[in-house]
């Protein structure tokens, strides 16, 4: 589906120590286990965040790929309410739900229990961007472009919105990939259509 | 006082896993919340457990706790105090 008047204006894929920006790799850090990948991210793209250390892994990688996204991408022209975001994954928080369930039989970790939410990642991308617009996350076996290229259309087109950040986070493990889209009704950056076919494109990149 | 302020500091950063801060960057009586580390709700609660794990003191009245967490040297008195009381 593409309805004409959106477009992808940026793309950001993280997997396999690298960063792919616009269809570009534009970092990578060979043999680097994903806590020391996603730091060197963090030191690379953004820094003087103090809360990223605290966050799980999934939100790690979702925060930093939208640090990536973002850049040279500014949303000082949306209001807060103006900018969604629309993410989904395979494995939910999973991993992090985990570690907590370690801690139970000590102390249970207040750290760790506040990210047993896979939408947490999208609470952590709000909070650093400023976003308060709509925003969900789906849990489902596969990358389903249709669905998000068609739930974000039709928040577009109903006006609830007039950017978004949508794409898959997915992380488990040592397992993880980010395939993250700013979708936009006026086109900048790169500026390609937005529809199921380009964000099928761009992740597979 | 001096080491277990010192001690303190250096579990505060472990357990928060504060990593851009070095215990030098802590004052004695510098706020740990709002305007001085920074510290949120989330924080507390760890620091909740840091008490028990690190210092076997369980937190009774949690109307307490601004007072006892509210700079590294407070922390130390309340623990000081509550090993004299045990």
């Amino acid at each position: 589906m593409n309805n004409g008047n959106a477009y992808i204006t940026s793309s950001c894929i993280i997997r396999r120590q690298t960063v792919v920006k616009n269809g570009a790799t534009v970092f990578t850090a060979e043999n680097a286990a994903l806590p020391e990948f996603l730091r060197s991210l963090y030191d690379r793209y953004s820094g003087q965040y103090q809360k990223f250390h605290k966050m799980d892994l999934l939100s790690k990688l979702g925060w930093a790929a939208t640090e990536i996204l973002l850049q040279d991408m500014p949303m000082d022209g949306y209001r807060p309410e103006e900018t969604g975001v629309i993410l989904a994954n395979k494995s939910s928080s999973l991993d992090t739900d985990e570690r907590y369930y370690e801690t139970v039989s000590d102390i249970a970790s207040p750290a760790l229990f506040v990210y047993t939410l896979p939408n947490i990642v999208i609470g952590e991308i709000s909070i650093r961007h400023g976003f308060k617009g709509e925003n969900a996350f789906f849990v489902s076996d596969t990358f389903d472009a249709g669905l998000i290229s068609g739930y974000v259309t039709q928040l577009l087109n109903t006006g609830a919105i007039n950017a978004c950040i949508c794409g898959w986070v997915e992380q488990y493990h040592e397992q993880y990939e980010a395939a993250l889209f700013l979708v936009e009704k006026e086109a900048r950056g790169m500026a390609l259509p937005f529809d199921e076919k380009n964000m099928r494109q761009q992740k597979e990149v | 006082m001096e080491k277990l302020m010192a001690d303190l500091k250096a579990q505060i950063i472990q357990q928060l896993n504060l990593q851009e801060v070095k215990p030098e960057d802590i004052g004695d009586d510098q706020p740990l919340f709002k305007e001085g580390l920074g510290l949120d709700s989330i924080d507390a609660l760890e620091l909740i457990v840091l008490l028990q794990q690190h210092h076997n003191i369980r937190v009774a009245n949690p109307e307490d706790g601004p007072n006892i967490f509210y700079s590294v040297r407070t922390m130390a008195e309340y623990i000081t105090e509550q090993k004299k009381n045990a």
